[in-house]
């Protein structure tokens, strides 16, 4: 508006596009997408506590033994729900509630290896179902490696 | 005068679009236009193995369709021109081996639909065939996979997004007309590429408003109207983002499109259907077009129109190499031709 009165040119022109559109792009509502990851996050760790809990009481595993069955449990629920189409849904609602639980990192395998099988078991299956999740075991083990060399050091 | 302006090709020899065929998917034919649609689908698979495989089907059907409805047997047809959004326009590739019919394989993303139109037009009007059929499609989830993740990854997309529609559609271009009332191509407007530094891959509505504007620009100023002379200027999927972007740049040049606009990914769908900013994809601006745009044209709803198609012409690898995204629209000018008034 002020660089039209001062009659610096036009408000549209390829220089300033970025600036000039931004009153026209929806804004993502940050609040409500916080406490819907909050919520929803939450409750797919109240229910893995609900699990470790029924591992630790019924089949007798200790507290740290727990851990084990009660990924794998998440894991294989989280691709079941891929596979009938329903975690998609619940990621747009939920955007990191549902992606950041191991049960995302279950959802991006799982759909990327239901995405390839046409292309066959072994190229496309095998080589595309870390597509996604490749990352975070690339990064997850650097960090892991790094965090372990200074706990080392600083604890000596 | 063939040429008019820098841009703008006249069809002097009077071409027409006898026959148009559409299909379209479940959410497609949930949506308002879903009874103008020649065959729909229930099921995103169309009874097929694999997405791929769907969307060729749909494909061929509107192209078969299409034919049929003007009584032509496919070996009566001289020139096929087809594009779709998969690597290698497969799609099209695949579809034109099974119609055995002389084929132009185009990628103009989801301008394809009025590019293959254009060039049908012009390569009837000047006289190299007879008859040429020119068609588009896209598929959700080829799209999906070709751009963006997985069908069932759960990433969370932003309001800006626009959903790639389900469907194809075909026109056929002829020197004959064969109807009393016909539908016309009158000119098209080939579009340069624009591109307005935009590089996010989940705005494609932002950043095809710039190439939009400057179509329609273009082709006012060469055909020397008005947005008035026009009963609609149609943009293919500007999505409820793009749009507003586009009718408030032209009206900087003063032209003021607001009483004749509509976009056609805001056509698609009803408001309550959850697709994001809106549809998008090849098929977006053909299955509208050939479908409602050309039954309205029949009945005499509306006389001309000016449909711009536009298309992001970026790739997966070009946004993560952090380049910006190019894109282009094409305008062709549709018109109602009674035959006793020519």
């Amino acid at each position: 508006m002020i660089l039209e009165v001062i009659g610096m040119g036009k408000k549209f022109d390829s220089e300033n596009y970025k600036q000039t559109v931004k009153p026209y792009q929806p804004k993502p509502n940050l609040l409500l997408n916080c406490v819907k990851a909050f919520v929803v996050g939450g409750l797919i760790c109240v229910f893995g506590q609900g699990l470790t809990d029924f591992y630790i009481n019924v089949f007798d595993y200790s507290q740290k033994d727990a851990a084990n069955p009660t990924a794998a449990t998440l894991i294989l629920i989280a691709s079941l729900l891929t596979g009938f189409g329903i975690y998609d849904k619940l990621g747009q609602f939920a955007g990191a509630g549902s992606a950041v639980p191991i049960t995302g990192f279950a959802n991006a395998i799982t759909s990327a290896a239901l995405e390839h099988k046409s292309e066959g078991y072994v190229l496309g299956v095998g080589s595309n179902m870390f597509k996604l999740a490749g990352s975070v075991i690339v990064y997850g083990t650097v960090s892991a490696y790094i965090v372990g060399i200074l706990r080392y050091l600083l604890t000596q | 005068m063939r040429k008019l302006g820098k841009q703008t090709w006249f069809y002097e020899n009077k071409v027409y679009l006898n026959e148009t065929a559409t299909v379209a998917g479940p959410r497609e034919a949930q949506g308002p236009l879903g009874n103008t649609f020649d065959i729909t689908y229930d099921d995103l698979h169309c009874n097929e193995d694999n997405w791929e495989k769907a969307e060729r089907r749909l494909l061929e059907q509107s192209i078969q369709t299409c034919i049929k409805k003007d009584n032509l047997q496919t070996d009566q047809v001289d020139l096929m021109i087809s594009g779709d959004l998969l690597n290698q326009i497969v799609t099209s590739n695949y579809a034109a081996k099974t119609l055995a019919i002389p084929f132009f394989g185009i990628f103009g993303a989801c301008s394809t639909s009025m590019q293959s139109l254009a060039l049908a037009s012009a390569l009837v009007d000047a006289g190299f065939i007879n008859n040429a059929v020119a068609a588009t499609s896209s598929h959700n989830a080829t799209a999906e996979r070709q751009f963006r993740y997985p069908t069932e990854y759960g990433g969370q997309k932003p309001a800006s997004s626009t959903t790639t529609i389900t469907g194809a559609g075909a026109g056929l271009v002829s020197k004959k007309a064969n109807k009393q009332v016909n539908i016309r191509v009158e000119s098209a407007t080939i579009g340069k590429v624009m591109d307005y530094q935009m590089g996010d891959p989940f705005d494609l509505g932002t950043a095809m408003a710039p190439a939009a504007y400057d179509t329609i620009k273009t082709h006012l100023g060469d055909v020397g109207r008005t947005p008035s002379d026009y009963d609609l200027i149609l943009t293919g999927d500007l999505s409820s983002v793009g749009s507003p972007i586009l009718k408030d740049m032209l009206k900087e040049d003063g032209i003021n499109i607001d009483e004749v606009h509509n976009d056609c990914g805001l056509m698609v769908y009803n408001s309550d259907q959850q697709v994001f900013a809106g549809g998008s994809g090849c098929a977006c601006s053909a299955v509208v077009t050939y479908g409602h745009i050309f039954s309205e044209l029949l009945k005499g709803n509306l006389n001309k129109v000016l449909v711009v198609a536009t298309g992001a012409l970026m790739s997966p690898t070009m946004v993560q190499q952090k380049e910006t995204i190019p894109t282009i629209a094409h305008g062709v000018v549709l018109m109602r031709e009674e035959l006793n008034q020519s």
